[in-house]
């Protein structure tokens, strides 16, 4: 095997990863402390990709892009939660997956409304699209080292928010125990819609960072919402550490199980099979991967137990 | 049996519509010279075996299953992939479709019904997607083109010749009336007691002796056959099978159809998919984009009606059933 793939595999399914991270984040904020099952968190991711893609083939620069559509997003997501999400908070998860799911089929058509073309494509921006000299003689891509190095950053930084500021102290609370927080006198409406906004700044983040790589495309949002559930689940709901090691895991399998798995089947069967039932296999990897976690524990790996 | 005093309530003489329009459809159709609208018919009937297949284990068994969308996948995809190797009678795909479909919902039924809540809403979700994006990485049947099926199932009997639409459309019929008689059984069964029971307190069925998790499994079992069929039938209408119907916005549309209908009512989910089909079809005649309407259309279904169209029937007394 030749170690110079290998480890472009392996960085490729860290910035999956972190991407991913970036997604089960905010999904696992809203649901760990407003209880709610939100669809449509990834229409957001879509919208950051669209808005980002926007403003950065009409201005030509990508910082401006990142700057200016993540708070335009977040703004949106405010928006919606003061609308529609709020009325959901105390209302069967049923309800909320329905509602959420009506908020997806009206974000993917205006989308199509206001954006009428196939999707849009994004170069890389001029100053990241180089590549750079690894390890092994390996050439790696630039902008998706950087999109790795924002991803931790975001990560740690988080980490800070939630462990040592006022507002994590108060996010901890209320993942622990809503209607106490509320009982003490925390404006918790507020503080729902603090944390909902920064949920969806992180998800229009991600979708700013990938439209260089995946373009922006209606619908988008579907296909990576239901692989941050397969995340947040392995992680355990309302865990952000979990999260973050679950999102980790699963871009490494990802990305790992489509280049080598047929390398690995050809040990044990013979080549040709191995060859065609690779693809079908590693397609399915995560979600096995997902079933076996919860076959030992069913709350995921740092899930709070039922009582 | 049949209590007669139910067919003069409001929720009875509206079934009695429901159930008497989807009889007449064909006749009408032949009368005003209008086809389309038997194909239409036949389309509805098929997601309202869906949804009345969902309500079981979501209406009454008060899980929300995420993936129900996955048995109307292989039903179709057992019809698809026989034909594709000249194995056309029914009387094999069938038992291979529900072969198939015993297998995958006691294997999926058994890891998602060990958890609970939202952990059950997401695994079902993503169980299904595994089975979407698989289908999607297999060229042999098509990949994500699809599967086209040139002769639709046989039954080796002039009597029934699924090519004939007339034949076509109330052999879909009378398998949507059987499943709602079947319903209606098994809800006024013990069986359906303990599920029912366990939807409104696990903990106090468990106690008086009864294992819940092996009634939930048997029900989403029979959810899942009772999919299938509607999977099989959708094939022989369409003559075309693809990854798409198995993709979790379908299984979307199916928790709305039976939220719409009204929960844990037996004709709910009939209802709900024809009154889900009509607003479609109303919307797309003004619009391409006619879900900027519909979407926002179903938000307020669910804050302003949460018990549907048969809470609506049932507002001014009747009792339940």
């Amino acid at each position: 095997m030749e170690w110079a793939l290998l480890i472009e595999q392996i960085l490729n399914g860290v910035q999956f990863g972190v991407l991913l991270f970036l997604l089960a984040a905010g999904l696992t904020l809203t649901f760990g402390i407003m209880d709610l099952v939100n669809l449509a968190h990834g229409s957001m991711y879509m919208l950051g990709a669209f808005f980002g893609a926007t403003i950065f083939l009409w201005t030509g620069s990508f910082l401006l892009a990142l700057v200016l559509a993540v708070p335009i997003v977040a703004g949106i997501g405010i928006i919606t939660e003061i609308t529609t999400l709020r009325t959901l908070y105390q209302r069967h998860h049923l309800d909320q997956v329905l509602a959420t799911f009506g908020l997806i089929l009206f974000f993917n058509e205006l989308v199509q409304i206001v954006w009428p073309l196939d999707g849009l494509t994004v170069p890389f921006p001029e100053y990241l699209s180089s590549t750079v000299p690894l390890l092994f003689g390996i050439e790696y891509s630039l902008y998706r080292l950087m999109i790795i190095g924002a991803g931790f950053l975001l990560a740690i930084s988080m980490w800070l928010l939630v462990t040592r500021t006022r507002l994590g102290m108060l996010i901890r609370a209320g993942a622990s125990d809503r209607e106490m927080v509320y009982a003490l006198g925390t404006n918790i409406r507020l503080l729902f819609t603090l944390v909902f906004g920064l949920g969806t700044a992180l998800s229009a983040l991600a979708g700013v960072l990938m439209a260089p790589i995946l373009g922006a495309n209606s619908g988008m949002g579907e296909q990576i919402i239901i692989v941050a559930f397969v995340v947040i689940v392995i992680g355990g709901i309302g865990s952000i550490r979990g999260s973050f090691i679950a999102a980790l895991i699963t871009g490494l399998i990802d990305s790992l199980g489509r280049s080598f798995l047929d390398v690995i089947l050809a040990l044990f069967i013979p080549i040709n099979a191995a060859e065609a039932a690779a693809p079908a296999i590693s397609s399915m990897l995560i979600y096995i991967f997902m079933a076996g976690i919860l076959f030992f524990k069913p709350t995921g790996l740092f899930g709070k137990q039922p009582n | 049996m049949f209590d007669r005093g139910v067919l003069f309530t409001r929720r009875g003489v509206a079934g009695i519509l429901v159930i008497g329009t989807c009889m007449l459809v064909p006749i009408i159709a032949t009368i005003i010279d209008e086809p389309y609208y038997m194909n239409l018919f036949a389309r509805l009937m098929i997601w309202a075996i869906a949804a009345i297949s969902l309500n079981l284990i979501l209406g009454y068994g008060g899980l929300i299953s995420f993936g129900h969308a996955l048995y109307l996948g292989i039903g179709a995809y057992a019809v698809g992939i026989c034909s594709y190797y000249d194995i056309n009678s029914i009387f094999i795909q069938v038992p291979i479709a529900l072969g198939v479909a015993t297998i995958i919902s006691f294997v999926f039924g058994g890891i998602s019904l060990r958890t609970r809540g939202v952990y059950f809403i997401m695994i079902t979700m993503a169980l299904t997607q595994m089975i979407y994006y698989l289908s999607i990485s297999i060229e042999e049947y098509g990949s994500d083109d699809g599967l086209i099926i040139y002769v639709r199932s046989e039954f080796g009997t002039n009597l029934i010749n699924l090519d004939n639409p007339f034949h076509r459309y109330y052999l879909i019929f009378i398998v949507m009336v059987g499943c709602l008689y079947l319903t209606y059984r098994l809800i006024h069964s013990r069986f359906g007691y303990v599920i029912r029971g366990a939807k409104s307190n696990e903990l106090r069925m468990e106690v008086i002796g009864h294992s819940t998790f092996r009634y939930r499994l048997v029900c989403f079992m029979i959810a899942g056959l009772m999919c299938t069929l509607a999977g099989v039938l959708s094939a022989n209408v369409e003559k075309f099978v693809s990854p798409d119907m198995m993709h979790w916005t379908r299984s979307g549309e199916l928790i709305f159809m039976v939220v719409l209908g009204g929960m844990a009512s037996i004709l709910g989910p009939l209802t709900g998919a024809m009154v889900f089909w009509l607003i479609s079809e109303i919307l797309s005649r003004f619009t391409e984009h006619w879900h900027i309407i519909f979407g926002p259309f179903l938000i307020l279904v669910v804050l302003l009606s949460p018990r549907g169209i048969d809470g609506l029937l049932s507002r001014r007394g009747s009792g339940s059933g």
